[in-house]
C-alpha cells in the first residue's frame, strides 16, 4: 500500500486547509439543518420546493456522473478496448457522484432513517420519482460492485477480486440499463409541470433531451477529469494511462460532437412540434439560444475542430465548456425557467447556507476522490494484474 | 408571424409538416457533419 503522507511532508497543505475549513462550515450547517429544520437554512417555500440541492447537487450530479456508464458501454459493450484506462476513474467519479447525490438528498428530504421506505415499505409505483429512487438505489449498488475490484486489489484479496471479475459483464449491462432509465426519468419528472416550466425548456421530448445530454456530459466529464488529475495528481498516473488518455480524449470528443449535433436537431424539432417559435424572440428566447448556441453548438464545433486537428489541448478545454453547459441546462430546467411567470419577489434564490452546503458536498467528493486515487490502483495498474484494469 | 389554429387537426398538420422538413434537413446535415468530423481520420481498407 502506498503511504499517503511520506515522512517529512506536512498535512497542512493549502488544499487541506481550504477543504478543512469548508468541511467544518458544512458540518455546522448540517447540524443546523437536522436540528432546526429545512426552513432554518434554505429559502425554499411551497412555491419553490426544489432548490439548488435538487437542481445542482442531484440533476447536475447525476448527469456529470454519466461517465461511468458511457465509458463502460464504450469499452465493454462496443468493444473499444482503447478506452480501458478511462474505466476505473470514470466508475470512481460515478460512484462518488451518486453517493453524494444520495447524501444531498438527505438534506432536502430530511429524516434519513426513512430513506429505505420508498423501496422497501411504501412503493409509489405510479410515480416517476419512485423509478428514479429505485434506479439510483440499484445503480449505486452496481457502481460499488463495479469499483470493488480496485478495493480488493488494494487489500490484496485475490479470491474476492477473482469472483467479482467473473460477474463484471453482468454488472456493466445492468448499470447501463439502469442509467438509461433514470437519466431520462430525471427529465420526465418535469413533464408534470407544463404550466410552470417555460415552453422552450418544457417538451414532450424532455426525457430524451436529458438522456442524450447525459451521454455527452459523461464523455466531457471523463476528458475534463483527466486534465485535472494530470495537473494535480500527475505522480499517480502511469505512462500507459497518460498515453491512452489522448486516445480517450480524441474518441470521446468525436462521439460527443456528433451527439451534440443530434441534440441540437432534436431540440429544434421539439420547438417545431410544440410550435414554440414565438418565444425565441423574447428575453427567455435569448437565454435559451445562449444555452443552445453558446454551450452546445459552439463547443460541438470546437470538439470537431479539435478532433480534425488532433488538438487534445483544445478538446480538454472544450470539455469544461460542455460540462458548464450541462450545469446551465439543468439549472435552467429546475430553477431559472421554472416558475418563470411568477414576479421576481416570489422567485427562488438560494440562501448562503444552501450554497455552502453544495460547496461542502463537492469538497467532500474531491477529498474522498483524492484519498482513493492516492492509495488505490485507479490511475495506475496494479502489478499483480498488469493486463486487467477492471 | 404567428399562425392561428382553430382545430387540433390544423395545429398537428402545421407542426408535423415543419418537423418533417427539419428531419429532412437533419438527414442531410448530420452526415455532412460526420464527414467533417472524420475527414482527416486514417482511412481503413475494408476489403
Amino acid at each position: 500500500m502506498n503511504q499517503a503522507v511520506p515522512p517529512g511532508k506536512t498535512l497542512l497543505t493549502p488544499f487541506n486547509i481550504i477543504s478543512g475549513i469548508i468541511l467544518l462550515i458544512g458540518g455546522i450547517i448540517t447540524i443546523l439543518r437536522f436540528t432546526q429544520g429545512i426552513g432554518a437554512v434554505t429559502n425554499l417555500d411551497d412555491t419553490n420546493p426544489w432548490g439548488i440541492w435538487i437542481g445542482f447537487d442531484l440533476l447536475c450530479g447525476v448527469a456529470l456522473a454519466a461517465g461511468g456508464y458511457v465509458t463502460c458501454a464504450a469499452c465493454y459493450i462496443f468493444g473499444l478496448k482503447k478506452f480501458r484506462c478511462a474505466v476505473r476513474p470514470a466508475i470512481l467519479t460515478a460512484f462518488l457522484g451518486y453517493a453524494l447525490v444520495v447524501l444531498a438528498l438527505h438534506y432536502d428530504v430530511g429524516r434519513p432513517w426513512r430513506l429505505p421506505f420508498p423501496i422497501f415499505v411504501s412503493q409509489g409505483t405510479s410515480s416517476i420519482l419512485f423509478e428514479v429512487a429505485l434506479c439510483v438505489f440499484l445503480y449505486l449498488t452496481v457502481l460499488l460492485l463495479e469499483f470493488s475490484p480496485v478495493v480488493f486489489e488494494w487489500l490484496n484479496w485475490k479470491g474476492a477480486r477473482y469472483l467479482i471479475g467473473k460477474v463484471s459483464m453482468v454488472l456493466v449491462i445492468f448499470g447501463i440499463i439502469l442509467s438509461t432509465l433514470h437519466q431520462s426519468s430525471l427529465g420526465a419528472l418535469f413533464l408534470i409541470a407544463p404550466s410552470k416550466l417555460h415552453p422552450l425548456w418544457h417538451s414532450g421530448y424532455i426525457a430524451v433531451y436529458f438522456f442524450i445530454s447525459s451521454i455527452f456530459a459523461g464523455m466531457s466529464m471523463v476528458i475534463a477529469e483527466h486534465m485535472l488529475v494530470a495537473r494535480f495528481l500527475h505522480d499517480k498516473i502511469d505512462a500507459e494511462h497518460n498515453i491512452e488518455s489522448n486516445t480517450v480524449a480524441l474518441g470521446f470528443a468525436k462521439a460527443a460532437a456528433f451527439l451534440m449535433a443530434g441534440y441540437v436537431m432534436i431540440q429544434i424539432i421539439g420547438i417545431a412540434m410544440d410550435n414554440d417559435w414565438k418565444y425565441l424572440g423574447t428575453g427567455w428566447g435569448l437565454w435559451y439560444l445562449t444555452e443552445i448556441v453558446g454551450f452546445v453548438v459552439l463547443p460541438a464545433g470546437f470538439y470537431a475542430v479539435g478532433v480534425r486537428e488532433r488538438n487534445v489541448k483544445l478538446i480538454r478545454w472544450t470539455s469544461f465548456w460542455v460540462v458548464s453547459g450541462i450545469v446551465l441546462n439543468r439549472l435552467n430546467v429546475s430553477l431559472v425557467a421554472f416558475n418563470w411567470q411568477l414576479p421576481l419577489d416570489q422567485r427562488y434564490f438560494p440562501s448562503f447556507m444552501e450554497i455552502m452546503t453544495t460547496v461542502f458536498i463537492i469538497t467532500l467528493g474531491v477529498v474522498i476522490y483524492k484519498f482513493i486515487v492516492v492509495r488505490m490502483p485507479v490511475l495506475h495498474g496494479h502489478p499483480d494484474y498488469p493486463d486487467d484494469h477492471h | 408571424m404567428e399562425t392561428d389554429f382553430f382545430t387540433l387537426q390544423e395545429f398537428m398538420t402545421h407542426t408535423k409538416a415543419i418537423a418533417y422538413l427539419l428531419i429532412g434537413v437533419a438527414l442531410v446535415a448530420l452526415p455532412l457533419f460526420w464527414l467533417f468530423l472524420t475527414g482527416r481520420d486514417d482511412k481503413k481498407k475494408t476489403y
